[in-house]
């Protein structure tokens, strides 16, 4: 009611503060667009130009040596390995964390939410550094390990774990709004119908969450295949054994192997594109628009 | 077990609460093994050193040095956020242009690019010769390979924090408030100071802490376009590495545990800045 008034006020003020006011705005928009174009060409359009342009600036033909290499398609091969185990994983959990956190009032629900976030601020390198603690030659579970001929650092099994421990939240990030949205209704309809606890999961939860759960899954993807830090602590970066495209590309990059580091960094950009792309395809079909974490 | 009949619902739920269903195994389960016995393994590694020795090593030259770089530039990153942010969220919720869509996407793009890549090719296009770095080396800026290279990192690193926050609290002001505020006299700075800015107030500190949190534990990237050297360009995430390098879990493991505290203040902020900004919506 008052702000219908306040359009009233407004239209019976002097038309001459209206016309100044929409040039300068007009004006003030084109400036501020400009700015955000400069600073974003800056900081994210050339850089991520420049990957495409250096990695065939040497020709197709050096483009492709690099793809048939075979400390390329060991590093290709390891990174699936790698997030073919932990994103399946990480879903779960990631499901399971969302329903215990959307579904339940308890106390201390807002800790176990923060415990969840935890990844996000631990630095990636603290997080191998904790891993390598834990299941290194010096670490808790060294001793046993060794007598059990068990290698987890430097090896396969500790790449999953540091993978695993930074891309542990993401699911659970995108599907706990989802499902408080949606709330439980339509899932104690079902159980009241005689519905089991996993038919409901099957036929009512999961399809109530299947676009958050889409991103989470995607996001957890991304991060697994592209994770650095935390990987190049407990890893080793033994060339051909445990070493993943990201290791690959700054290996490649040392070794002044430029078109061979931006080869590898192009599949990495183009996976990047397809996460954007399944983004804006969730936010599109869900009609959410969802804030960062 | 699940023998209720359908007109007993309650005592179902009652009964998943006397022994923890299969959720809260695996969530309990995941997240002891997972997170909570690392950071267990780092303080007991701590615990196993003197108060002193600990002193010693986390004030040592060279990780004080390190620290300075790692915070002061990672706060310089995502203050510089903080005000790009804002602008950047304000033209995308406010006004329509060409490429719009574009520019939206693109802000993730930090999030979904592996890092390792972005200092691959930050490096590059700010080297003496890359695309950038060429037209300020004749200024005698160097960026590549310098304080200033591992700070644009940051602000790669950062961008979305801020803009992602701001944003949908900038979709729910309505426009109403400013038309209202400029036809009661106010002038365009008095709108934006005292109108449009103040309900953004915790969505951007909340978007500048997170910022600067990422910016902190960063490493991909900044290992890349940094020189990496004492006392210049060295940042905390890559000082533990070169200890892990050495065999010097000791000295990795207290700079390691100075940077988890750091993580787990800045987690409580974050936290109580969130909650600040809940306040702002009903």
């Amino acid at each position: 009611m008052t702000l219908n008034t306040g359009t009233t006020i407004d239209r019976s003020n002097p038309n001459l503060k209206n016309a100044t006011q929409s040039g300068e705005n007009s004006r003030l928009k084109w400036v501020l667009i400009g700015f955000v174009v400069f600073y974003m060409s800056l900081i994210i359009f050339i850089p991520a130009l420049n990957v495409f342009y250096q990695a065939f600036q040497g020709g197709i033909a050096g483009f492709l040596h690099t793809l048939t290499e075979r400390e390329f398609l060991n590093a290709v091969r390891l990174t699936i390995v790698i997030a073919a185990i932990v994103v399946p994983v990480n879903t779960i959990f990631g499901l399971c964390a969302a329903w215990v956190i959307a579904r339940n009032q308890f106390p201390g629900r807002a800790l176990l939410l923060s415990i969840i976030d935890l990844p996000f601020s631990i630095s990636p390198v603290v997080a191998g550094l904790m891993i390598v603690l834990l299941y290194g030659r010096q670490g808790w579970f060294g001793p046993l390990l060794q007598s059990l001929d068990m290698k987890i650092i430097f090896a396969l099994p500790g790449m999953v774990l540091a993978t695993a421990f930074v891309s542990l939240p993401f699911v659970a990030r995108e599907v706990i709004p989802v499902l408080e949205e949606v709330g439980p209704e339509q899932e104690e309809a079902a159980k009241t119908l005689g519905a089991k606890d996993w038919q409901v999961f099957w036929r009512v939860t999961l399809p109530n969450v299947r676009w958050g759960l889409v991103y989470g899954i995607i996001l957890t993807n991304a991060r697994a295949m592209g994770e650095f830090g935390a990987v190049a602590v407990v890893s080793g970066n033994i060339v051909g054994k445990t070493q993943t495209l990201p290791l690959f590309v700054e290996e490649a990059y040392k070794q002044y192997q430029t078109q061979a580091a931006y080869t590898a960094a192009t599949l990495l950009a183009c996976l990047a594109i397809v996460t954007l792309i399944v983004k804006e395809v969730v936010e599109r079909r869900s009609g959410l628009k969802r804030g960062t974490h | 077990m699940t023998s209720t009949t359908q007109s007993q619902p309650s005592r179902r739920e009652r009964g998943k609460f006397s022994l923890p269903s299969m959720p809260w195994r695996v969530t309990i389960l995941y997240l002891s093994v997972m997170l909570l016995l690392p950071i267990v393994a780092l303080f007991a590694k701590a615990s196993t050193l003197s108060p002193a020795k600990i002193w010693q090593i986390a004030t040592d030259p060279v990780a004080l040095s390190a620290y300075d770089v790692t915070f002061t530039t990672s706060l310089a990153a995502s203050l510089v956020n903080g005000v790009a942010g804002v602008i950047i969220a304000w033209v995308i919720v406010r006004y329509e242009f060409p490429g719009k869509k574009i520019l939206d996407a693109a802000i993730d793009l930090p999030f979904a690019l592996p890092t390792a890549v972005a200092g691959l090719t930050l490096a590059t296009v700010y080297s003496d010769n890359g695309w950038i770095g060429a037209l300020l080396a004749p200024f005698g800026i160097k960026v590549a390979f310098t304080r200033l290279g591992v700070f644009v990192a940051m602000l790669f690193i950062s961008l979305p924090f801020v803009v992602r926050t701001v944003q949908p609290v900038l979709q729910e002001t309505e426009i109403d408030v400013e038309e209202a505020a400029w036809s009661l006299g106010a002038s365009s700075s008095q709108t934006f100071w005292r109108v449009v800015l103040p309900p953004l107030l915790p969505a951007i500190l909340t978007g500048i802490a997170l910022g600067f949190a990422r910016a902190v534990g960063e490493y991909g990237s900044i290992v890349i376009i940094s020189s990496n050297i004492p006392f210049k360009d060295l940042i905390a995430p890559v000082l533990i590495f070169q200890r892990l390098e050495q065999y010097d879990y000791t000295g990795a493991t207290v700079i390691g545990l100075v940077m988890l505290l750091v993580s787990l203040v800045m987690l409580l902020g974050i936290n109580l800045l969130q909650a600040w900004g809940r306040r702002y919506d009903a």
